[in-house]
């Protein structure tokens, strides 16, 4: 097959590649160029291109550079800055990957003839017994990315690869040490590529929206403090919240955005029954179906989060409600929530959390 | 080997030259500033280079001044104006990015251009009747041709304008991408400065020359053993200067007949393509064009993906400057112009030269035809 392989320059892709070129493909790697501003977190950097180029030249394929900085800007960072001003907590990394890996480059990927696109990311596709096409976890546990890829539906799963999604992470860097691949050892990249790790995202934001001062209240309405940043609270926040200490632990249970309030309580008040999610992708649409009559799920709502019992009712095609098995800790609007199987082995489907 | 139409990014170096560097990259290794024989041999043939360039520039011997490329004469030209000289570096906003770097580092003006891509003449005279006593212009330094598009400015009236509203200021050409195409004997009198690089008309990589006019000064940009009358030290690239010297003697006996042969391969090309497919912008018209350049801009096209279709079927072309990464970036140029970005996105640039055949630009006509009409499914 002819598959072009997004390679970011870390080790997963570049061991990527050579997994795709080992098994005999038509390979080409492509480096995304997604953030044209100021960064000190090293993606997209000419440096990661410049290792992604030269694992490309050991292992023999073309190796092209791509710029989606435009696209970036308009469905990542302009979203991102939005998000905060709405109150909302976004996730960036898992809209790159919806906008830029999976629907850009892919559309791209199309048109140039590809059969495939590829990417590092560890996660499985499957195909079960009935035929369907399964995103399965990775089979390192602790590096599995399933979560962050949730939005690929059958169409898009068919067309995407993801080579290493086998291999545990130790694996991953064997291969690059038996291929001596240079980027064998760097370390994987953690943070989100536009924010820079000295200036934070306090700066970034403060360099593209206003900040409102906030005040913040307990639960009963009675004043507790002040903050200077409204955009910057998150809900189950505990520092930063001008208020003194002693007492219980105070969280913030509520951002209360068109108001300019903060609302501030223990623990207990953070907790709730239920969560109403939208905006799903489901992996195949035949589970709505069958979660009508077995809804049973197991939810994971961050990255390296535990996938915790529910049952789910569907709303509508794109929208969900989540009844916890036991009360959860809120999770904050704008979050990922991915449904998984109750084997906790593959993705049913995926969505946005909302405030209620 | 595939159809090479990127002959202005770099064109395939002149047999000739080659040939006359060779003795110099092998047992003609001494260093032409040296006192011995063998050093003299060297400097001999340094002299006979130099006075070969300044015959097809047009100029003194004494006013030619080689450095490492087109980059660093345009440099030289702006920062060494500047300073020794204070006051404001002027260009128009469609410079390669060697001049137009430089001018914003210093702070200078950046004039408007028009629709053909070429300084905007009376955007230019408004900038230099604007100068006031305390920060006068210091140098202008305006593109002879455009590396992007093609485009031919009209020099002489760049120069009318500046001795008229700037008397005082160095007026420096880029004139990289003309020396293939335009006798640069009629530039160089117009001109208190000029630069070119030695890969774009067949000379090596790394070696470039500037005309500096006597009792012009610019202050250097590299200090040392003084070399090239203190204007640029650094010992000789002796083989590199000889090559340079040598392509540029055969560019230019052969420009007449290259012009005629040039033209008449680009027009086919461009007609061919657009017989066979809609929606194409010939950027720039030809009457304002030199003749190794076609630029033109397919709409509903992106040109990252057409350069790679382009590649895939060995046809190697290019669209606007790539930035470090190799990312191709949107055209300074052709936002200057006012090119909409619809256009701009598929734009494309084919560049002929010295080498360019027939059968060339038939395997492009059918690659890029067949490429745009894939992209446009």
């Amino acid at each position: 097959m002819k598959v072009l392989v997004a390679m970011s320059g870390g080790v997963d892709s570049s061991v990527a590649a050579a997994e795709l070129k080992a098994a005999g493909h038509d390979v080409v790697g492509v480096t995304m160029r997604l953030w044209g501003g100021e960064s000190d977190t090293g993606c997209c950097s000419v440096s990661d291109v410049d290792d992604a180029r030269r694992v490309a030249q050991q292992l023999n394929i073309d190796h092209l550079v791509f710029n989606f900085s435009d696209d970036f800007d308009k469905h990542v960072v302009t979203p991102y800055v939005q998000a905060h001003v709405d109150g909302i907590t976004p996730n960036p990394c898992i809209e790159c990957n919806r906008h830029l890996k999976f629907d850009r480059l892919s559309e791209r990927a199309r048109l140039l003839g590809f059969d495939a696109v590829a990417t590092g990311h560890h996660a499985r596709i499957e195909r079960d017994d009935e035929g369907i096409l399964r995103l399965a976890r990775g089979a390192d546990d602790a590096k599995d990315q399933s979560y962050v890829v949730h939005m690929l539906d059958q169409a898009e799963l068919a067309y995407t690869m993801f080579p290493v999604g086998h291999l545990t992470k130790a694996q991953v860097r064997e291969r690059a040490i038996e291929l001596g691949l240079r980027t064998a050892t760097k370390p994987d990249s953690q943070d989100v590529c536009f924010i820079s790790k000295t200036g934070g995202r306090e700066t970034f934001l403060g360099n593209r929206i206003p900040f409102r001062k906030a005040e913040v209240v307990n639960e009963d309405g009675t004043p507790a403090g002040k903050v200077d940043a409204l955009e910057l609270v998150t809900i189950g926040q505990r520092k930063g919240l001008g208020i003194p200490g002693g007492g219980p632990k105070q969280y913030v249970v509520e951002v209360d955005t068109p108001n300019a309030r903060v609302v501030i309580g223990e623990e207990a008040s953070l907790y709730r029954k239920s969560l109403i999610v939208n905006q799903i992708i489901w992996s195949d649409m035949h589970d709505i179906q069958r979660l009508r009559t077995t809804n049973d799920v197991l939810v994971q709502s961050s990255a390296h989060g535990t996938a915790i019992p529910a049952i789910v009712e569907i709303l509508s095609e794109s929208s969900i409600r989540i009844i916890w098995s036991e009360p959860q800790r809120r999770i904050a609007p704008g979050q990922s929530v991915v449904l998984y199987n109750m084997t906790n082995t593959h993705v049913l489907g995926g969505g946005i959390a909302t405030a209620e | 080997m595939g159809t090479y139409l990127d002959h202005a990014a770099s064109t395939p170096m002149r047999a000739e030259a080659i040939e006359a560097m060779t003795p110099y990259l092998d047992h003609m290794y001494a260093n032409p500033s040296g006192s011995h024989r063998f050093a003299r041999e060297a400097r001999k043939a340094l002299d006979e280079a130099r006075d070969l360039v300044a015959t097809t520039l047009g100029c003194k011997p004494g006013e030619v001044v080689f450095t490492s490329g087109g980059t660093e004469g345009d440099n030289h030209a702006i920062l060494g104006a500047v300073r020794r000289l204070g006051g404001v570096a002027v260009c128009p906003a469609s410079e390669h990015h060697a001049v137009l770097h430089c001018v914003e580092h210093v702070h200078g003006v950046v004039v408007r251009v028009n629709s053909v891509g070429t300084v905007d003449l009376e955007d230019l005279q408004r900038v230099l009747e604007e100068a006031t006593e305390e920060q006068p212009i210091s140098v202008v330094s305006v593109m002879a041709v455009n590396n992007e598009v093609g485009s031919i400015t009209p020099m002489r009236d760049v120069a009318r304008i500046v001795r008229k509203y700037a008397p005082n200021a160095i007026l420096h050409t880029d004139a990289v991408q003309a020396a293939c195409w335009v006798d640069l004997r009629e530039i160089t009198p117009l001109v208190d400065a000029l630069s070119l690089s030695a890969h774009k008309f067949g000379g090596p990589k790394g070696v470039g020359v500037m005309v500096i006019k006597t009792g012009k000064n610019l202050e250097p940009l590299i200090f040392g053993g003084g070399q090239e009358r203190d204007r640029r030290s650094g010992t000789h690239n002796v083989s590199g200067i000889i090559a340079t010297a040598k392509a540029l003697e055969v560019t230019d006996k052969t420009r007449a007949e290259e012009t005629e042969r040039v033209i008449k391969l680009r027009d086919r090309l461009v007609d061919e393509i657009r017989a066979q497919v809609d929606g194409v912008l010939e950027t720039v018209p030809r009457e304002h064009r030199v003749p190794g350049v076609a630029h033109l801009c397919f709409s509903g096209v992106e040109n990252e993906a057409l350069l790679f279709l382009l590649d895939q079927a060995d046809v190697y072309a290019s669209a606007a400057s790539a930035c470090a990464s190799g990312a191709m970036e949107p055209s300074h140029v052709l936002e200057a112009m006012g090119i909409d970005r619809s256009w701009s996105n598929g734009a494309l640039r084919l560049s002929l030269g010295h080498t360019t055949t027939d059968a060339e630009i038939d395997h492009a006509v059918s690659a890029i035809v067949s490429a745009v009409n894939q992209l446009r499914r």
